[in-house]
């Protein structure tokens, strides 16, 4: 691996790798002394061209415990306002000696713009780009679930896979990156994704997905799950009608007090219902549940700063002379 | 990858069951000795054949000295995001790191590894301490010490002085670890080099 921007062509091997390395990870966020020199001196930029809060701290807090030289990068108040182009930008960090650049940016597919072309030859970590993917949070989310279903299972988390978990992914499909990332990775570790959205938040072409998808989400409950993942309603990327008002929306769509109460009615003491964050309390997830024991909503922030040490260790500590591809490094040379 | 290298290199067995058995037994007893009973002691293995290693000499302190419980006495420590040589060689996957839960703090830990060669691995593992705890004493146990220090470091308790050339592999498979079909496990071997 020598970047990581999509979850679509993450292989199995690759993807346990990851969460076991993780593993490991969330161990020193327990120790006395929460730092490990593994990447001492080496240097990752957090390039942001949209607003984040808890993905640009958990990269930050991910970098810094592997000792590793952070730099944050806003597009607001930055050259990127005057019009700087993403290649002008690119080549300015690679100039400043960047080992790893983690990218969010609005526009779909700009990670791997960074990664195909030779403006910078550092590491790219997809860090959302438009609704697109966003593969450390599917990455995380995954880590999550196999931490539950494993201890479900009674079975060692590590080097185990999601094999026979049912999972439903309920909301604004079209418009997340999570959604997206999470239906790859999920089928890739063998869980059973279901998606529950009104057709008007469905992408066209859901059904070429490895997944099931659903427009009820009472039915998809009865079925039986393991682990209710709700999605963020993206009102700033909503610029048409996609349902009549909120209230009918969270009535049908929302996890509300009333599905939590279902829950423990069909006998689901072990399913958990997950957010990636920010909630709309009331709106897709009533309070209730998002404060409810099954909840893993904190559990995923706290698994996001393992998670993405452990993707930061394998894509920087291996051997960059030989990682590098020929062609970036001989056409230095004849600089 | 160990039984296509057999099959071409010229190895010699310079270690055999019983022999690693006696060495540890010994090792066992010296231990006990240096630090005048079991009082306080923890063995922390390193990964992978440091901790097959220290379940074992546990077992032998325990049976000399039954006061004591041979799980209770042994942990692994993972030394991997300590090492100097991280940008140089593939990457390499974290293994895991348990402490018994008496912790290390004033404790007489006894690191123990399988072979003992530039010092670089038991430097990173003093590292790795550090951030774990401040335990009273730290010592080093290794089965095999076959010589080429880069740094100065020295092994307390050894079970076998080998002298070797830089060239040479020395290879150890416990059973523990090392249970694959065809290849011979409990002993040490050196590999010539090419």
């Amino acid at each position: 691996m020598k970047h990581l921007l999509s979850t679509e062509n993450l292989s199995l091997f690759d993807a346990v790798r990851v969460l076991d390395t993780a593993e490991e990870m969330s161990a020193v966020g327990e120790r006395e002394v929460k730092k490990l020199p593994a990447l001492r001196g080496r240097t990752v930029v957090n390039l942001f061209f949209e607003d984040s809060t808890r993905t640009r701290i958990s990269f930050e807090a991910a970098a810094k415990r592997l000792s590793a030289d952070v730099i944050n990068f806003a597009a607001k108040g930055s050259s990127v306002s005057k019009g700087e182009s993403l290649k002008d930008t690119a080549q300015t960090l690679a100039a400043m000696g960047a080992d790893a650049v983690v990218i969010r940016h609005w526009a779909s597919g700009a990670p791997h713009r960074l990664a195909a072309t030779d403006w910078i030859d550092a590491a790219v970590i997809n860090a959302g780009d438009g609704t697109h993917e966003h593969p450390t949070q599917a990455l995380l989310d995954a880590f999550t679930m196999r931490r539950h279903w494993s201890q479900v299972n009674g079975i060692e988390s590590t080097g185990a896979d999601l094999k026979g978990m049912r999972v439903a992914i309920a909301g604004d499909v079209l418009h997340s990156r999570v959604a997206r990332s999470n239906v790859w990775l999920l089928k890739t570790l063998g869980a059973e994704v279901t998606l529950v959205a009104p057709p008007t938040l469905l992408p066209i072409g859901v059904e070429h997905w490895p997944c099931k998808v659903s427009y009820n989400l009472d039915e998809t409950l009865e079925a039986g799950i393991d682990a209710m993942m709700m999605l963020r309603v993206q009102g700033e990327r909503m610029n048409a009608s996609f349902f009549p008002s909120t209230r009918e929306y969270s009535r049908r769509w929302g996890f509300d007090d009333a599905r939590l109460r279902m829950l423990d009615d069909l006998g689901m003491k072990d399913t958990i219902i997950m957010h990636p964050g920010p909630m709309n309390r009331g709106l897709e997830i009533s309070s209730a549940a998002a404060d409810s024991p099954r909840s893993t909503v904190l559990a995923q922030v706290r698994n996001g700063v393992s998670v993405r040490m452990a993707a930061l260790y394998l894509l920087l500590s291996g051997d960059s002379r030989e990682a590098a591809p020929n062609v970036s490094q001989s056409s230095k040379e004849t600089n | 990858m160990t039984e296509v290298t057999s099959a071409h290199v010229p190895s010699r067995v310079v270690l055999n069951q019983a022999d690693i058995d006696r060495a540890l037994t010994r090792i066992a007893h010296e231990i006990l000795e240096a630090n005048k009973g079991s009082q306080d002691l923890v063995l922390l293995g390193i990964p992978s054949r440091g901790y097959p290693l220290a379940v074992r000499l546990a077992n032998k302190i325990a049976a000399a000295d039954p006061t004591v419980n041979a799980e209770t006495m042994v942990g692994q420590l993972d030394v991997t995001m300590f090492r100097d040589d991280l940008s140089h060689q593939p990457t390499r996957p974290p293994r895991h790191t348990r402490l018994p839960l008496s912790g290390i703090d004033n404790k007489v830990v006894v690191l123990i590894d399988d072979v003992l060669y530039s010092g670089r691995t038991i430097r990173a593992a003093l590292d790795a301490l550090v951030d774990l705890g401040r335990p009273r004493i730290v010592r080093l146990a290794v089965l095999v010490d076959r010589g080429h220090r880069e740094l100065p470091i020295r092994a307390d308790h050894v079970g076998k002085n080998l002298p070797t050339s830089s060239s040479e592999k020395v290879r150890v498979h416990l059973e523990e670890i090392d249970s694959v079909d065809g290849v011979p496990v409990n002993e040490v071997v050196i590999e010539a080099g090419k």
